[in-house]
């Protein structure tokens, strides 16, 4: 089996699943530091498959590639941690405020810049902007096929895969040629732990910060410059108060309630 | 003037996806308003006749792609065909169902043609929109709207130096609404070979099962959803029980999915089904923000909870003080004594 380069894409996100009260400043912004950091849950699904290309086809090397502040190192290592060999983090003032257009922009020099790849794989959709532009936006820069909702990798031969990918109400298995970009869901199989001598062996290993130059990337394409959509407002949600009927958990009212809403039409 | 271009999606059975219907009702509120016609674009195989199922809905122009291999979708040639048909034709904003399909194809194309999209909009306005650098005013930009950072904000998001401006929407979000039956519009048969070449069909479908949905939260005028404080998938599979007494459908919040109480095709809120039922029934269902814009438009609400400061309440037109536990069995005997 031939061995693959294969590149995962990840990304630090705030746990916006867990947002607790304190979360939300008074003047409506995102109190960030409320929120903690955690690896894309859905990249951690895709670092799982490409851990199973590097079981069937020994020799392979998985890259992971972040783009994000200095911290998102830390993305990186847990890659490392879990079986990943190395990566790199795009970091610069320059890649600042980009919408997914500029995103993808900068991830796809710096894939250009790696140079080698059979396989790029990242999560279907990161959890704090939900929108799976990323993976297909990358694919096109890069002028590659792509798979996306991608539920399992089934077999590799010397140069297509087969992937199983969720469909509206099924599945369907697909082939295509490589290189390909393949975007993984959540449902697809867990990410196995972090391994204790891996842990041991690479919690200072150093990782390689890109910057704009680095990477070669033009600068009007990157971040804010480069990003055709633009925030107009952001608002607080607030939803209009109703005035409730409140009810205890006692037979009487429970059957108080029942007998309103059969009367009123609204059950039965 | 520019045109608004809705991307139909053809489903199993060569129907058009719901989604695009309700997009194409949508399409035709915001070309009304903008003063430009509302144009429609299929692609896929065996189409013949199709047009009628879209002029309804107030189309001006379908654009059909009808050739083998179109259907089932896969990226490269739909892709292909769209980059060269918005370069021709110039509309100033397509729309696309937020569908799998939607989701694939909609990135691909604004990468394409370098000019944004938004994904998962629960709104769709018309506005200005000033630069605040350049002072420049922008009129009739297309005001994409919808809730980000996990459904805790909503952001108004424009487009306005890049064409088209994009956006997909989830099915259910906005209403579909019929025109005029009798609408009749104009049918133009493009021919495929000049759009895609046979690089583009690369990727292969080798296999495909799709099944009849196993619900139908779409639809359904009762809807009894169950969030993470019901503790576990067999207290879980108790709303089914209340369900079939009432002819409700079951619906889950993201946060009972993740913990493994539901399937995932049942989840109700931003991410995943927008409902709109003449009665919803929260079981244990806190109410998050991203929980909420999928309900909020329930023409009733009645939440059961142990926490009578559950956010959820507060919308709710019928609070029941108690755990699900005790209150769902009360709810079904009463029911039966009632009904008898």
């Amino acid at each position: 089996m031939k061995k693959l380069n294969i590149v995962v894409l990840a990304k630090q996100v705030p746990d916006t699943r867990h947002v607790g009260k304190d979360a939300m400043n008074a003047d409506g912004t995102i109190n960030r530091a409320a929120l903690p950091a955690i690896f894309n849950p859905e990249d951690l699904n895709a670092l799982e498959q490409a851990l199973r290309l590097k079981d069937m086809c020994p020799g392979s090397t998985i890259t992971m590639l972040t783009m994000g502040p200095e911290r998102a190192k830390e993305i990186v290592r847990e890659g490392m941690f879990r079986g990943a060999d190395g990566g790199y983090l795009l970091t610069d003032r320059l890649f600042a405020g980009a919408d997914t257009l500029a995103t993808s922009y900068a991830i796809s020099t710096a894939i250009r810049k790696i140079g080698e790849y059979d396989i790029i794989i990242g999560g279907r959709q990161a959890i704090d902007g939900d929108t799976a532009q990323v993976g297909p936006q990358v694919a096109e820069k890069l002028g590659l096929p792509q798979v996306t909702y991608v539920e399992e990798i089934l077999s590799l031969d010397n140069d297509t895969i087969t992937v199983k990918r969720a469909i509206t109400g099924g599945i369907e298995t697909v082939q295509a040629p490589l290189p390909v970009v393949l975007t993984v869901n959540g449902s697809a199989a867990p990410c196995r732990p972090r391994n204790a001598k891996l842990v041991m062996g690479k919690k200072n290993a150093d990782v390689t910060a890109w910057s704009v130059a680095d990477v070669n990337a033009d600068p009007s394409k990157c971040g804010l410059a480069g990003s055709p959509t633009k925030v107009k407002k952001i608002e607080n949600i607030s939803f209009q108060a109703k005035e409730s009927k409140v009810f205890s958990a006692s037979d009487q009212d429970i059957q108080a309630l029942m007998t309103e809403l059969i009367n009123n039409h609204t059950i039965g | 003037m520019n045109s608004l271009f809705v991307y139909c999606e053809i489903v199993e059975g060569r129907q058009i996806a719901g989604v695009s219907l309700d997009l194409l009702t949508k399409g035709r509120t915001l070309a009304d308003q903008l003063g430009c016609q509302l144009e429609a674009l299929v692609i896929g195989t065996g189409l013949a006749g199709i047009e009628s199922d879209i002029f309804p809905y107030g189309v001006d122009r379908v654009h059909i792609f009808d050739a083998p291999g179109l259907f089932p979708y896969t990226t490269a040639p739909h892709s292909a065909i769209l980059c060269k048909l918005f370069a021709e034709e110039q509309p100033q904003i397509a729309l696309m169902g937020a569908t799998v399909i939607g989701r694939d194809l909609g990135p691909r194309v604004s990468s394409a043609m370098g000019s944004g999209l938004t994904a998962d909009c629960t709104q769709l306005e018309i506005g200005e929109y000033e630069d605040k650098k350049s002072g420049k005013i922008y009129e009739n930009l297309l005001y994409q709207i919808r809730p980000a950072f996990g459904g805790n904000i909503i952001a108004t998001i424009v487009n306005p130096d890049h064409r088209p401006q994009m956006a997909t929407v989830r099915e259910g979000v906005m209403k579909r609404e019929i025109r005029d039956a009798a609408y009749k519009g104009q049918v133009i048969n493009h021919n495929v070979a000049d759009y895609v070449s046979a690089a583009d069909m690369a990727i292969k479908v080798l296999e495909r099962h799709v099944e009849k949905p196993a619900h139908h939260l779409d639809s359904a005028s009762i809807v009894i959803a169950g969030g993470y404080g019901m503790g576990s998938r067999q207290a879980f599979d108790q709303l089914f029980t209340l369900a079939d007494l009432i002819h409700a459908e079951v619906g889950a919040s993201r946060a009972a999915i993740d913990a493994g109480f539901a399937d995932h095709d049942r989840q109700i809120g931003q991410t995943g089904l927008t409902v709109r039922p003449k009665l919803y029934i929260a079981c244990g269902i806190s109410g998050q923000i991203q929980h909420i814009a999928g309900m909020k438009e329930s023409s009733m609400i009645m939440s059961i909870n142990s926490d009578p400061d559950a956010p959820i309440n507060s919308i709710a037109d019928y609070v029941i003080n108690g755990r699900v536990e005790d209150v769902l069995p009360k709810l079904i005997s009463h029911y039966k004594n009632l009904t008898k």
